[in-house]
């Protein structure tokens, strides 16, 4: 698979593809297309039809396929997302310990509400679903760490260290 | 770990037989306390059949939810079929399980093994980890045991000098929760959007890209090392005879020390919330638990009473002992609001595919929304038990039952609580959540 013109990027991604096709047994290429879409996003922070169809080609399932995964799966991006990306989970255990609280709270801090992104691009908020961290709720996860046992003071000081 | 407690607890426990430290996960750390003897045992000693019986006679039943029986489902696939898959469930979602993710983080090589195990007994030459796109540290922890079982000759092509090869491949999920559903996981490992499939057939006879697929959770896989090393029947005389076993149950809500417990199965329920827990927030009282993760019925303080961990007393009592995830709930919260979280969450994951659920949970979620917003009005309660009603047994996947049954608890449990606020348009405490 060559990349097309327009994709100035994807031969850096091509080659990342090459290493993960290799972990999977080969006759299973089509497992390889959530893999593949998560390579995109780690390096572009978001997917584009373009590279979906990218994605297709080099799996080689028909682009629809590729389509309905993206618009499905609710940790891929198909619009640009802030340099960090912040979760605060809403539910059952975190909101008995206090959720509602922090979400305000991080909302107020940054200035933007749940789905919104900062104006500066510095960071995208989101209210998320179980993050399986009940015992030590509240619980947020920035970018790929997670933070437990929230306050107001611990979310303020993992916020301001956000550049 | 020092005294005599510890040294029960080494003896004892199936998990948490050790300290935990910096490298308490590692290889070196594993192997110190006995780690891959199972492994070992297996391949010198035994055939295939005879890790299956070992599990079978144990009484290990599913630990992701479904609680059915281990060797039960090894026993239904075809093992002369040119291609079995094994296949770990580590996409832990259930609302209020944090257990899997403890085991990927602090005991990988234990899970590691135990998938060895079962692929040695399903003559499975590829097993496949599904871990939720989200984990961090869990994924780093499981990929950090591969590569060293693969640099030590644990993984791969003959394993321990033996024929036996297998190979593990970690794949990370993309952030839904129907996933977790055995053949949404399977769709989904397909390249797939993660809509479940339509049973019979069942994964064991037709699964991963058609083949004959197990699909087992987390914490099963990393009961069976014990279970090859110490015998099937001695795992079966652990905790309630008829479910028998450790597990790690997981507390979380209104609790004084909230966390992940290894208990045998038939503990006191109430033991485990007022003296290991350390009892209620603030010394109030016990409102409600839900018992085992957010989708099985909730049970009130006076339902708990007697109630022991194992699955014939939790089904007694009208509930189920799911995933082990305890909710506890104090006096004066809102369960008005508190199913609302719920509500949405299950009308966020719904997947769509099957009308009753699609439809069901945002007609139950949208009702309540309204309640909440002091709009609601009396035939909103009728609703709320129609629709439920209307998805449970309907759906192709257990999602549509899970999210109608905590639905249908909360109104039948808490009916007093949606009149007040249907009525009064506020709630009857304040719409508290926190204790």
């Amino acid at each position: 698979m060559k990349p097309g013109p327009g994709d100035a990027d994807a031969s850096g991604l091509l080659e990342e593809f090459d290493r993960l096709r290799d972990v999977y047994p080969r006759q299973m290429s089509a497992s390889l297309v959530l893999p593949l879409l998560q390579i995109v996003q780690q390096q572009k922070g978001h997917v584009t039809p373009a590279d979906a169809r990218l994605v297709a080609d080099y799996a080689g399932v028909p682009p629809m396929q590729v389509v309905e995964a993206l618009s499905w799966y609710t940790m891929l991006h198909r619009q640009p997302v802030g340099r960090h990306v912040v979760k605060v989970c809403r539910n059952i255990a975190c909101a008995l310990r206090g959720s509602d609280r922090l979400l305000a709270h991080v909302q107020k801090k940054l200035g933007v509400a749940p789905g919104g992104t900062t104006a500066d691009g510095r960071v995208t908020f989101l209210a998320v679903e179980c993050l399986a961290s009940c015992g030590t709720a509240p619980v947020m996860q920035v970018d790929e760490t997670y933070h437990e046992e929230l306050d107001e003071a611990k979310v303020n000081r993992v916020l301001e260290g956000l550049r | 770990m020092s005294g005599q407690a510890a040294q029960d607890v080494r003896t004892e426990n199936v998990f948490m037989s050790f300290a935990v430290t910096s490298d308490s996960h590692t290889l070196d750390a594993y192997r110190a306390r006995g780690g891959y003897e199972a492994l070992g045992k297996a391949l010198r000693t035994m055939q295939p059949g005879d890790v299956e019986r070992e599990v079978t006679a144990s009484g290990l039943r599913g630990r992701g939810g479904a609680n059915f029986p281990v060797g039960s489902k090894w026993s239904f696939v075809n093992k002369e079929s040119p291609v079995v898959y094994l296949c770990c469930n580590a996409d832990e979602g259930e609302p209020g399980t944090f257990k899997d993710r403890w085991i990927l983080e602090h005991v990988p090589h234990q899970l590691v093994e135990g998938i060895l195990l079962a692929a040695f007994a399903l003559h499975a030459r590829h097993a496949f980890v599904y871990i939720r796109g989200e984990f961090d540290l869990a994924l780093r922890r499981l990929r950090g045991a591969l590569d060293e079982a693969r640099a030590a000759g644990l993984v791969g092509e003959h394993i321990l000098g033996s024929a036996f090869a297998c190979d593990v491949v970690v794949h990370r999920g993309g952030g839904a929760y129907v996933c977790g559903e055995e053949s949404s996981l399977i769709n989904s490992l397909e390249g797939k959007k993660g809509y479940p499939r339509n049973k019979p057939p069942f994964p064991a006879v037709k699964g991963f890209y058609g083949a004959p697929t197990v699909v087992n959770n987390v914490e099963t896989l990393a009961n069976v090392p014990w279970i090859v090393a110490r015998g099937g029947a001695a795992y079966a005389a652990l905790g309630n005879k008829a479910n028998p076993g450790h597990r790690l149950f997981g507390v979380s809500g209104h609790v004084n020390k909230p966390g992940l417990y290894e208990l045998p199965t038939g503990y006191p329920m109430k033991k485990l919330i007022f003296e290991d827990c350390g009892g209620i927030l603030g010394g109030k009282p016990l409102k409600a638990v839900i018992p085992g993760g957010s989708s099985t019925p909730v049970l009130t303080a006076g339902e708990i009473e007697a109630l022991t961990l194992d699955a014939p007393s939790l089904q007694q009592a009208g509930s189920m002992l799911g995933s082990g995830g305890l909710i506890v709930i104090a006096e004066g919260t809102c369960m008005v609001r508190l199913l609302q979280v719920l509500t949405r969450f299950y009308r966020h994951e719904s997947c769509g595919q099957c009308t009753p659920c699609r439809e069901g949970t945002a007609w139950m979620d949208d009702i309540l929304a309204r309640v909440v917003d002091g709009r609601g009005q009396a035939a909103d309660l009728a609703s709320l038990q129609e629709v439920p009603e209307g998805i449970l047994g309907n759906t192709l996947c257990a999602l549509g039952d899970a999210a109608a049954m905590p639905v249908l608890s909360f109104m039948k449990k808490f009916r007093n609580e949606f009149e007040y606020f249907v009525a009064n348009r506020r709630s009857l405490n304040d719409g508290r959540l926190e204790a």
